[in-house]
Formats: C-alpha cells, sequence, structure tokens
C-alpha cells in the first residue's frame, strides 16, 4: 500500500489523490510532500550522515543555507550531531533508524508514511525510535504507519485500518475501539475469516 | 546545480572513498591486456600483433567495464536507496544520466592507465594517431556505458544479475565494439582520423540512438 501512495509503484486500478494531486499523474508534486521512514534505512554506508543529508537535501531542492541549519536543527534532535561526519556504516541499528528519521523529515513533508518501522529494531532502539518521532515536532504532519505490531500501532493511532489482500476490511477511529482485545479480536475475525 | 549531477557526485563520492570499483577493474583490465599479449606473441608468431592490437584493446576496456557496470546499481539496492532516490521529487531520466557521468568517469580514468600500458606492449612507436585514438576511445566509451547503465538497471533486481548483465549486454553492443575496433585498427596503421569516418559516424550515430532510446526507456526499467 505505502509503494502505491508513495508514488513507487503505479496503481492499476483506482484513484490516490494527496492534497488533490493523483499519484499517477503528479508523481513529483505528491513526491516533494511526502516522506518515507522504512525498516530500511535509505542512507548510504559510504557516505557520513552529513554527506547522506546533504545529498537527499539537494535532491528534494532545498537552498544550501536552510540545508545546513535543517542538518544541524535535525541532528541535535535525533541526538547524532556529535557524529555528523562519521561513515553511516559505522553506525548501530538503532543510530541508523534515528538518521533515517531525519532523512525522512528533512525537507518538512506534509505527510510522513511508517512503513514497518519497527522491524529489525530491538526493544531497546523500538522505544528509543518511539521517543525520538514523539519529540520531533511532527505533529503538523499527516502519519501513515503500516505495522504487524498490533499494539504498538493501536497506541500510536487515531484511526484504524485493516488491510487484507490488497481491500480495506475494516476502519475506525481509535476511539471506537475499546482495548487491545477487542482490537485483537476484530483483527483475527477480518483477516482470518474474510 | 542539475538533479543528475548531485546523483554523479554523490556516486564518485563514494567510488573515490572505497575504491571498490576502481581497483577491481584496473587490475582486471591490466591482467587483460599483459595475458593477451604474451599468449599471441608466444603462440601466434606469424600474426602481425598491431592486427589484434586494437581488439584486445577493446576487451579489455569491455571485460573492466563490466565489472563497474554490475556494482552500478547493485549499490543503490542496499538499505533500499534506489527506492529513496525513486521517491525525491526529481525526473527519472536524472538518476540514470547521473549513473552515466560516474560510469563514464570512472571508466575514462581506467583507460587513462590503461592506454599507455597498450601502446608501450604492443609498441606502438608512432603517437601521431594518439588524438584520433582518444576521439574513437571517448565515443566507444559513451555508447558502452549508455547501453550498459540502463541494463544493469534493467537487471538489478534479478537474482543472477552479475550473469545475465553481460549475456545480455555483449549482443547489444556488438556494433559499438565492431565500428570501435575497426576505428582503432584504422587510425592506429594510418595515423589519420579520417581513415576511420565511418566507423566514427557509426559510433556517433549509435550513441545518439542509444542516449534518446535510453532517456525514454528508463522510468519503466527501474518501476517496480
Amino acid at each position: 500500500m505505502i509503494k502505491i501512495i508513495s508514488t513507487l509503484i503505479s496503481p492499476t486500478a483506482g484513484t490516490v489523490l494527496i492534497e488533490g494531486h493523483d499519484v499517477k499523474e503528479s508523481p513529483l508534486e505528491v513526491r516533494q510532500l511526502i516522506g518515507i521512514i522504512s525498516h530500511e534505512t535509505y542512507l548510504y554506508q559510504d557516505l557520513t550522515a552529513r554527506e547522506n543529508l546533504k545529498f537527499f537535501g539537494k535532491m528534494y531542492g532545498m537552498p544550501k543555507d536552510k540545508l545546513e541549519s535543517r542538518i544541524h536543527e535535525l541532528t541535535d534532535q535525533v541526538g547524532l550531531k556529535y557524529r555528523l561526519d562519521d561513515r553511516v556504516g559505522t553506525f548501530s541499528r538503532g543510530m541508523k533508524q534515528r538518521l533515517s528519521i531525519a532523512r525522512a523529515i528533512l525537507h518538512d513533508p506534509k505527510i510522513l508514511f511508517l512503513d514497518e518501522p519497527y522491524t529489525g529494531l530491538d526493544q531497546h532502539a523500538a522505544a528509543t525510535f518511539d521517543r525520538i518521532l514523539s519529540e520531533l515536532d511532527v505533529s503538523d504532519k499527516t502519519q501513515v504507519m503500516v505495522s504487524h505490531d498490533i499494539e504498538r500501532g493501536l497506541n500510536l493511532a487515531d484511526r484504524i485500518i485493516i488491510l487484507y489482500e490488497g481491500k480495506i476490511v475494516y476502519q475506525a477511529a481509535r476511539s471506537e475501539i475499546k482495548d487491545i482485545e477487542q482490537f485483537r479480536e476484530t483483527y483475527e475475525y477480518y483477516v482470518h475469516e474474510v | 546545480m542539475k538533479a543528475f549531477l548531485y546523483v554523479a557526485w554523490k556516486d564518485l563520492l563514494m567510488e573515490f572513498r572505497t575504491k571498490q570499483m576502481l581497483n577491481s577493474m584496473v587490475i582486471f583490465s591490466l591482467l587483460v591486456i599483459v595475458i593477451f599479449n604474451y599468449s599471441f606473441s608466444n603462440i601466434l608468431f606469424n600474426i602481425e600483433m598491431s592486427d589484434i592490437a586494437p581488439g584486445i584493446l577493446w576487451i579489455s576496456f569491455t571485460f573492466a567495464g563490466m565489472l563497474g557496470l554490475s556494482r552500478s546499481f547493485a549499490s543503490e539496492k542496499e538499505d533500499g536507496c534506489l527506492d529513496a532516490l525513486r521517491l525525491c521529487p526529481i525526473d527519472p531520466s536524472s538518476i540514470y544520466l547521473g549513473k552515466v557521468i560516474s560510469n563514464l568517469v570512472i571508466m575514462f580514468i581506467i583507460e587513462l592507465i590503461i592506454v599507455p600500458l597498450f601502446i608501450v606492449l604492443f609498441n606502438f612507436t608512432d603517437i601521431q594517431g594518439l588524438l584520433g585514438l582518444s576521439v574513437i576511445i571517448l565515443l566507444g566509451t559513451i555508447g558502452f556505458i549508455l547501453v550498459g547503465t540502463l541494463f544493469s538497471a534493467l537487471t538489478v533486481s534479478m537474482r543472477t544479475r552479475e550473469i545475465l548483465l553481460p549475456v545480455i549486454l555483449f549482443p547489444i553492443i556488438i556494433p559499438l565494439i565492431m565500428s570501435a575496433v575497426m576505428a582503432t585498427q584504422n587510425v592506429l596503421s594510418t595515423g589519420e582520423l579520417s581513415a576511420a569516418s565511418a566507423e566514427v559516424r557509426m559510433l556517433i550515430v549509435y550513441d545518439v540512438v542509444f542516449f534518446i532510446a535510453s532517456q525514454l526507456v528508463f522510468e519503466y526499467v527501474i518501476e517496480d
């Protein structure tokens, strides 16, 4: 799903509109509006943290002076300012994930996609990831997360959607769901009995 | 600065830092030149070395180039970097153009090392044709990299990409290599670029056709 709404795959049927832009007709406009955090880091191992952020900032057309200040601001927030000039290949998994958050919101996207961001993270790294995401000023961004971690998904969401075989089989506001047990039952019902 | 220059800058920065491709390409092409030189000079006594030297030169270029091309897009698959590039708000052809430029720079560096050794080993004392040779190498390399970069992108998602790339690339570059070899032969034997005008025209047409075609199809080639 994330691949289609982020323009990586063209939809074979239906329409996806982001801020009025069709992902099929205006992919460049859509890409400017979105940022993605995935279980893959989207970072070059042989470049330093600064070079990675500089490269992607330039690719998003950010002006040089704004880019420099944004790099300092974000690496400070994710706690990597002291490792700015170290190669990403020398970072731990958790550090790479933190840098990938900075990379995803570097160009200040309006919508943030989180595609299985906890895959490969241990408990501590996942908690750090949650903490950084909550500390960062991303409250003005629409966030869409795809996850198999039901409990974590429920805790973070305002609205829940269950996808099964490429179709939305259930959706509800978080306030409509009583607790994790109720949601787990709903999930089991739709995913296994549809 | 255009997006394709950022892609080329990023690739070259990574390559000059790690020298992964450069080292193996230089060593491999040197070995090809030296082994062919000694093999033919010992066994085929009655063959003029100047007749087979252009072929050997282009074999060393294409074989070494293949090593670099197979890594060109494969390195982007690590950590989802190709998806990250595709998510940037740029024309997909900028990715292709950036890769072409970085691959060309690496190939030219290899050729700058190989050509002097080739001249010494094959005893080319007349250096009048050096300018003409440079033009042919330039045109031949551009054509090889234009097609090679496209096919490198095409095979990047396949499990057997290292095997598949030469298998599908070599048939496509046969006209290019044949023209380049014949042009090199004519220039080295006469010292005049005009002696290879037909082959040079062929190289130019090949480069232009594949440059345009690659730009048009690249977006579909890197689609999931």
